[in-house]
């Protein structure tokens, strides 16, 4: 696949590509029995049958039906189906709340680095000091984008951070002997908010958002009283606009004795320009795979870590990192500490994910503050830039920014407009975008914008890429003008085109038979 | 741009920030560093760690030094698998869709389990996880009962998450190194939602799954099992034991140590748990002519779609170190997983046997194992792990702080890359520290009072 061009691409379905004349074959269905890739060392040991080592009703009869394939064969194989991907690297990703920006092959070379890819997670902390030092200083420099003092690097994604975020909450007020029963979430919040607050025992309540785009501040004073333990708020928010009333917010939470969470999903807009423990939070959850350029791996892996106030602190996971001074000029030694009484406890198995840790630290340490803040400063100005070119082409009659604002790093437009005067949905101008070589933004959320599209350039993209992309959603509402059906019955260049999503969940097949 | 926009400064576009919440200094971090410079600082710090290459490891635990294929290296670091985000546009993320229905098949098959998912952020919390899902298919049970061989960490991590479920967590005993069942079948009632055990458990036993699983659905609660993918080539799998959800941790598929992660969780079941199941899950369909083609199936369990009433709150997979799994899968094969299976029970009773015969070892336990087992020092075990480092060997695991009642323990894992010699190395610098500290010891013992006065 290629990256956008000015050039249409095909609108009909007549000549099928080679991707899509080659039929999906999976792995299991080259296997050839007595075909073999890897091989496993000579016993040097006494041979023994295994019969007088496990009991014959604890062995296995049949082996596993694994693929039987040769090295070549697999390493064909899965270099067929990456063709078979649209990625990053590729084209622009201007995919909202996920921060698609590039990442520094510098980082994959570090954290491949067998001090870091080859140590064990149950060393002797006296025998992995690197290790504790990175994780020590990516905590520290966390702490200061955060403006919260205390970090855990624990959790293991976004989501992970909320559940540990909800689990503070709960932990602190019973610590004060306070039970709790709610927690507050705008209507324009990721859908892993409320799915975090069912799984940590509360009662999910929805706040309204007021025509701003921000929390509407009446809403929110008649819900909130002393049953409600959190307040879940992501800032810039969904919408991509800055709430202008956080101040008045964090003193309307804090005066009911409930706890203030920040989802950090869109922290690359405020990066060096603002910091959420200033602005009255007392958790935050830092996705290192958003701001902080770990490769999103096709869904993963990821990290989450925590930043906490200094009333949560004592209940931070376990273990802790802790330093102590060398004296006499001898350097630093870290430890993990698990006597806390208070801690919630583990939120997983060692002490998270080091892997990214190394690859974040080495991002923030390439940028440093000053640069940093000129990552967040430019995501601000492209996605303002990419807003403005779209506003000049047809996407500023059918595909309207839904909160006419300055926005911060994304914007939220709503396809209401296509759709009743172009017959076309936002599905189907995402399907198209797929045969101009872009990745669509979010589509259908935030759930509050009708047809929504929610587009996040990230910094990373140039000015032509950005100029691109508007021509190339000014050219798709061009053709939707003259002939609807090229969008709805798009894409045509893709390895399959539409998919039937509906018989995959009415009859699911999710393993092959064998 | 600012021209096209129509602000006159990048300021102006940061003016929506109240001013009393705007950082008015410079962030206090160093300054940006060069490639070169940054990498230097990087490989600085890795050179403070003693990792796997640099000495001979026995350390086990949950995470294993087996060796990764050269091809998943070569194969992960692709862009197009390296780079993209989750497949939301199936129609050009059908290799990675793809790689996800072959991930769930490879797991499904290891497990003899019919459904699998494309996994999860990584062991432990995949056994809360599982807790999460007995909850809701027991219809409000509220005991969770989990063996003291269910690894530690999977242990805590369900403690920590049950507080949210508003679950109670009933811990049951070891006797002769396996769950005991006595103790099992006492404890599980008509509250339980769900019974916890591992295979082989953390001590490196080899349980009876079968009679456990039974005592739990005797009570209608589920079994879990948290197994060792690659002792299934030779142990009886989960789902031909009466388990209703295997899952546990994938780092030794092809996974990196990378200091504890990222790795990544399997988690398979019977049918009737589908849409129960955390996490993303590949479904294969068609395309508009007719092409077989993969999407995320049944994503109405999900939170983007289900918000406050999805199965769980997992957005974030595991996708990448899921696909180092199953191209470590195919590498081995079908003959490779027995065969890996073969060798380290081989050696790990090799290594049981040499290092029992050691002055000062004993063995913790006599059950079964496979690649992991356990004994206890008559020497401070901290202490004999300092000089046995020495000698550039990891020897184990000290149980110590997990285990109060095994003071003295510890855990020691096989791998086909530790050899016969290497075994032998241990075997040697353990008696030598053993016996160092001890005669050490004897030294320090107190002055007899007489002698004394």
């Amino acid at each position: 696949m290629t990256s956008g061009t000015a050039l249409s691409p095909p609108s009909n379905a007549d000549t099928p590509t080679a991707h899509q004349r080659e039929r999906a074959t999976t792995i299991f269905e080259r296997s050839v029995a007595g075909r073999r890739a890897g091989s496993v060392p000579k016993t040097d040991v006494p041979e023994r049958s295994l019969a007088d080592l496990i009991p014959a009703n604890l062995r296995r009869e049949r082996p596993p039906q694994l693929p039987e394939v040769s090295e070549p064969e697999i390493v064909r194989h899965y270099n067929r189906l990456s063709r078979r991907n649209f990625d990053l690297d590729t084209g622009p990703y201007p995919l909202g709340s996920c921060t698609m920006k590039h990442n520094p092959r510098l980082n994959e070379r570090v954290a491949a680095l067998p001090g870091h890819a080859r140590l064990h997670p149950a060393q002797s902390p006296k025998r992995a000091q690197g290790a504790l030092d990175l994780m020590w200083r990516l905590e520290r420099s966390l702490s200061e984008i955060c403006g919260l003092p205390h970090v855990s690097l624990q959790p293991s994604a976004g989501s992970h951070g909320e559940l540990a975020g909800l689990l503070l909450t709960r932990a602190y007020h019973e610590d004060r002997g306070e039970e709790r029963t709610r927690v507050l979430t705008p209507d324009t919040s990721h859908g892993t908010n409320p799915a975090s607050v069912t799984m940590a025992g509360y009662e999910v309540v929805k706040v309204a958002t007021d025509e701003r785009g921000g929390v509407d501040l009446d809403d929110l004073r008649s819900k909130i009283d002393e049953s409600v333990a959190c307040l879940m708020l992501t800032n810039p928010n969904t919408l991509g606009v800055f709430d202008e009333n956080i101040t008045e917010i964090a003193r309307v939470v804090h005066a009911s004795g409930a706890t203030l969470y920040y989802d950090g999903a869109n922290l690359n807009a405020i990066m060096g320009r603002s910091r959420p423990g200033d602005m009255g939070f007392d958790i935050v959850h830092v996705n290192l795979h958003k701001s902080f350029s770990q490769p999103h791996g096709g869904g993963g892996p990821g990290a989450g870590p925590i930043a906490v106030s200094d009333r949560i602190e004592p209940y931070l996971p376990v273990p802790r990192i802790v330093r102590s001074e060398g004296g006499n000029g001898a350097s630093p030694a870290y430890d993990f500490d698990y006597a806390q009484p208070k801690s919630i406890g583990r939120l997983r198995g060692f002490a998270g994910n080091f892997g990214v840790f190394v690859r974040s630290y080495a991002y923030i340490r390439s940028l440093g503050g000053d640069g940093l803040t000129e990552a967040s400063e430019t995501a601000v100005l492209n996605a303002n830039y990419l807003l403005a070119k779209l506003r000049e082409g047809r996407a500023g009659r059918y595909l309207p920014v839904a909160f006419d604002r300055t926005c911060m790093h994304e914007f939220v437009l709503s396809g209401a407009s296509a759709k009743r005067e172009l017959g076309v949905k936002t599905l189907d101008v995402a399907k198209r975008l797929l045969d101009f070589g872009f990745h669509p933004p979010t589509i259908y959320f935030p759930l509050l914008v009708d047809e929504a599209l929610m587009v996040e350039p990230t910094e990373t993209e140039t000015r032509e890429a950005l100029d691109a992309l508007a021509e190339a959603f000014d050219e798709i509402l061009a053709e939707a003008e003259s002939d609807p059906e090229i969008a709805r019955k798009a894409p045509y260049t893709t390895p399959v085109r539409r998919l039937d999503e509906a018989s995959a969940s009415r009859h699911p097949v999710v393993r092959q038979a064998l | 741009m600012l021209d096209a926009i129509g602000a006159g400064s990048i300021e102006e576009l940061f003016d929506q920030v109240p001013a009393e919440v705007r950082l008015d200094r410079a962030l206090d971090l160093p300054d940006g560093l060069t490639e070169t410079e940054c990498f230097d600082h990087l490989a600085g710090l890795a050179a403070r760690n003693a990792h796997a290459d640099a000495e001979v490891c026995f350390l086990g635990a949950g995470m294993y030094d087996h060796y990764v294929p050269a091809i998943v290296d070569a194969i992960t670091q692709r862009s197009e698998f390296l780079t993209p985000y989750t497949p939301y546009q199936p129609e050009v993320s059908q290799g990675g869709l793809q790689v996800m229905f072959e991930f769930q098949t490879a797991i499904s098959e290891l497990t003899a389990l019919p459904v699998s998912n494309a996994s999860l952020y990584e062991g432990p919390s995949s056994v809360a996880s599982a807790a999460y899902l007995a909850i809701g298919a027991t219809k409000g049970r509220r005991k969770l009962v989990v063996s003291r061989g269910v690894h530690p960490h999977s242990r805590e991590t369900l403690r920590t998450y049950a507080k949210g479920f508003g679950a109670d967590v009933v811990e049951v005993g070891l006797d002769g190194g396996v769950t005991d069942a006595a103790e099992l079948a006492e404890a599980v009632d008509t509250d339980t939602a769900a019974v916890f055990v591992q295979n082989p458990n953390f001590l490196g036993a080899v349980e009876d799954l079968e009679a456990l699983a039974a005592v739990a659905k005797e009570a209608g609660a589920l079994t879990v099992a948290a197994v060792d993918p690659l002792t299934l080539g030779v142990l009886r799998p989960p789902g031909e034991s009466g388990v209703d959800i295997a899952l546990g941790e994938g780092q030794s598929m092809g996974g990196r140590l990378d200091f504890g992660g990222p790795s990544f969780g399997f988690f398979a079941a019977t049918e009737e748990h589908l849409r129960r199941m955390p996490g993303r899950i590949a479904g294969e369909t068609t395309d508009a002519d007719g092409r077989r083609g993969f999407v995320l199936a049944l994503q109405t369990r999900e939170q983007h779609i289900r918000r406050e009433k999805a199965t769980h709150n997992i957005c974030t997979s595991q996708a990448l170190n899921a696909l180092g799994g199953v191209i470590y899968l195919a590498w081995l094969g079908r003959q490779g997983i027995v065969e890996l299976g073969e060798l380290m029970a081989r050696r790990t009773a090799y290594a049981r046997e040499r290092l029992a015969g050691v002055e000062g070892v004993e063995l913790l336990h006599e059950a079964p194992v496979v690649r992991e087992f356990a004994v206890r020092l008559d020497a401070p075990v901290d202490e004999v792990l300092d000089r046995v480092a020495e000698d550039g060997i990891a020897a184990g695991y000290p149980l110590a702080r997990e285990y109060p009642e095994y003071e003295d323990g510890l855990l020691v894992a096989i791998t086909e890359r530790r050899s016969k010699e290497d075994i032998d190395r241990l075997a040697d610098s353990l008696g030598a520290a053993i016996g160092a500290l001890r005669t050490h010891t004897v030294q320090k013992a107190p002055i007899p009072e007489e002698v004394a006065s």
